[in-house]
């Protein structure tokens, strides 16, 4: 405690690194975010070492084998290993959530910078994004996968669109109130010319709040991905995703309820980490926003 | 007599009203409804009219931070009115600004120091250490510290917020600083300190102001001239002196009883004006003042009263002033 003296809690002026610190301590929540994620992105990128055998390795005489010593999560109706095809199905549901997070917050912000700056784009693209928000996300993506193949860039191209105009309509209003800004209007009066008001102006102040949805997008992400899996829209069944492993186990659920238990598990910790990590940047994030602009 | 530095001739800004799924256009705020002064040289001309009288808008318009409706904008007797984007960017070295708000007038995500630079780069004027050296010239110069080039806004307090306001006002080498509100938004120690840096930097390049400002105790101390808005328009314009001493328009006079006088054993005559200030959508006929006043006539209500000079210097917008013909011949004679 002594050893931050400047970050007194009446202190409006502390540095963005004590913010964080700050945060971190008034939020507990987020540090358990925080090793919850890491463990499961450790977990996705060490898979192979963790004890798990090839995820597809199919072998009919074990086939639906209860959780035991040998089989820590049991074997589906294939005799694969329940506990290998969840251990792999975080690479999935990761690189699923972190794909749609960037490519979705890259183009909106773009989309949401031209709207806020270009009058005609604003009634054009934004009448477009509205239509879109107007269909829940799911059902989009639903949509979206039955015009295509299922392949994993397809899942995460249909969720992108799904998310873009969330994000272009927070990006939007982010930059109608930062451009009446007097810093703005200052760096105007003092010759500055547009792309450096951009980038030197409006996108530093656009982050906090982008970083923000972004993980809100991420979470949401993973849970439409496990659900267009599940309906069979989503990744190829080749593939080991969570709602894949659940969708097989679905029509086993009375006999061999483990199947979908533990990839249903590590579903729900997987988003709630990601929420948790999401609701303490914000509440680090937002006020002092809030306080600036 | 030389060319003034800044002379704006009925200016005007209105802003639409719109409405409805097809933004139709219901109707106009008339923000700034023909206004006309100039400004010397090393002059300060300070602005003052209650809040929505389109004070800030003038100063706004005028730095083309807002495009105007009509009316000319001169500096050094150059037309800026009609200027394109970038034909206005070597004029904006001549115009600076200084706004109220020193909490919303600098980037949160910048530090202090690249605030300042900014101006110089925009115009290439300085790189490298030659910057630097610029840079923490102009801290010096405004009071603050040249180490406190790298911290961040949000670290410094709000007088040192707007020293750096003025220290990237300055970095251009401007003819005319638009103060728009500069200290309303600080504690009274620390307006003294702030304006009396204004007057030194006054001093020391010759600068000029347009201070606006509703304080009308400020604007005393600073202004050499006063011109007192009311709904969009100039109503009076005059060197301090004479406007303290008799203020000619009935708005002016009521504005001066309202300045507290720190003598608690003076009595004096508050003029207590009735009514709320009219929209600027619908702006009264006539003279915009005559539901307020208390001295109306039948003609003020129809008839819109022009800008004459009552006495040498002394303009003021009303029909009840009759032109002090025997000042004008003291002066002839003299």
């Amino acid at each position: 405690m002594a050893t931050v003296p400047s970050a007194a809690p009446l202190d409006i002026a502390t540095p963005p690194r004590g913010m964080v610190r700050d945060a971190l301590r008034r939020h507990p929540t987020m540090i358990v975010g925080i090793i919850l994620l890491v463990a499961m992105v450790l977990m996705a990128v060490f898979a192979p070492y963790l004890w798990t055998i090839d995820p597809q390795d199919l072998s009919p005489v074990r086939r639906l084998r209860q959780p035991s010593e040998l089989y820590w999560f049991g074997t589906d109706m294939l005799g694969r290993d329940v506990y290998s095809r969840t251990v792999y199905g975080a690479r999935i549901s990761l690189i699923v959530g972190i794909a749609v997070a960037v490519l979705s917050v890259g183009i909106g912000l773009f989309f949401g910078l031209i709207t806020g700056y270009v009058r005609l784009a604003d009634t054009l693209i934004m009448r477009v994004m509205d239509g879109l928000m107007s269909i829940p996300p799911i059902l989009l993506a639903i949509a979206l996968m039955a015009l295509t193949k299922a392949s994993l860039e397809n899942v995460i191209i249909a969720i992108t669109i799904a998310e873009v105009p969330r994000v272009a309509r927070l990006v939007r209003s982010v930059v109608l109130s930062l451009r009446e800004q007097p810093f703005v209007e200052a760096a105007v009066a003092s010759g500055t010319r547009f792309h450096r008001i951009l980038l030197r102006h409006i996108l530093p102040n656009t982050v906090a709040p982008l970083l923000v949805q972004g993980t809100y997008i991420c979470a949401s992400a993973m849970i439409t991905e496990a659900i267009l899996s599940f309906i069979g829209a989503g990744t190829p069944p080749t593939i080991p995703s969570w709602g894949n492993i659940m969708a097989e186990g679905r029509s086993l659920f009375q006999i061999a309820w483990y199947i979908i238990l533990f990839p249903g598990i590590f579903l729900s910790v997987a988003v709630l980490a990601v929420n948790l990590v999401g609701d303490g940047l914000r509440d680090a994030l937002d006020p002092r926003l809030a306080r600036r602009m | 007599m030389s060319v003034p530095l800044l002379q704006v001739a009925d200016l005007k800004k209105h802003f639409p009203v719109r409405k409805g799924l097809l933004s139709r256009t219901v109707g106009q705020v008339y923000a700034v409804d023909g206004i006309t002064f100039s400004l010397d040289k090393g002059e300060t001309l300070g602005l003052v009219g209650e809040s929505g009288c389109g004070k800030s808008t003038a100063g706004k318009t005028i730095l083309r931070l807002i495009e105007p409706t009509s009316g000319t904008i001169r500096v050094n007797g150059e037309r800026i009115d009609a200027l394109s984007r970038g034909a206005m960017r070597p004029w904006r070295r001549e115009l600076q600004v200084v706004f109220q708000d020193p909490y919303s007038s600098l980037n949160p995500r910048m530090n202090a120091g690249d605030i300042v630079a900014e101006p110089l780069v925009n115009y290439g004027l300085a790189s490298g250490q030659a910057l630097k050296d610029r840079v923490s010239g102009l801290f010096a110069k405004v009071g603050l510290r040249p180490e406190q080039m790298q911290r961040y806004p949000h670290e410094f307090s709000g007088g040192q917020r707007q020293r750096i306001g003025i220290a990237r006002a300055l970095a251009l080498n401007p003819g005319l600083i638009v103060c728009d509100e500069p200290v309303s938004a600080l504690d009274v120690s620390v307006q003294a300190q702030v304006i009396n840096l204004l007057m030194d930097l006054q001093g020391e390049f010759g600068l000029s102001y347009l201070f606006i400002a509703h304080d009308l105790a400020v604007v005393e101390h600073i202004s050499h001239r006063i011109a007192v808005m009311y709904l969009g328009k100039i109503v009076e314009l005059t060197d301090k002196r004479s406007l303290f001493a008799s203020p000619q328009h009935p708005y002016t006079e009521a504005l001066l009883s309202a300045v507290p006088v720190p003598d608690p054993k003076a009595r004096r005559k508050r003029i207590i004006l009735s009514g709320d200030v009219p929209s600027p959508i619908n702006p009264p006929p006539g003279c915009r003042f005559h539901t307020r006043c208390p001295y109306a006539e039948a003609r003020c209500k129809v008839e819109e009263p022009a800008m004459r000079e009552v006495r040498p210097g002394h303009f003021v917008a009303c029909h009840l002033r009759k032109v002090d013909e025997t000042a004008f011949a003291t002066i002839a004679r003299a």
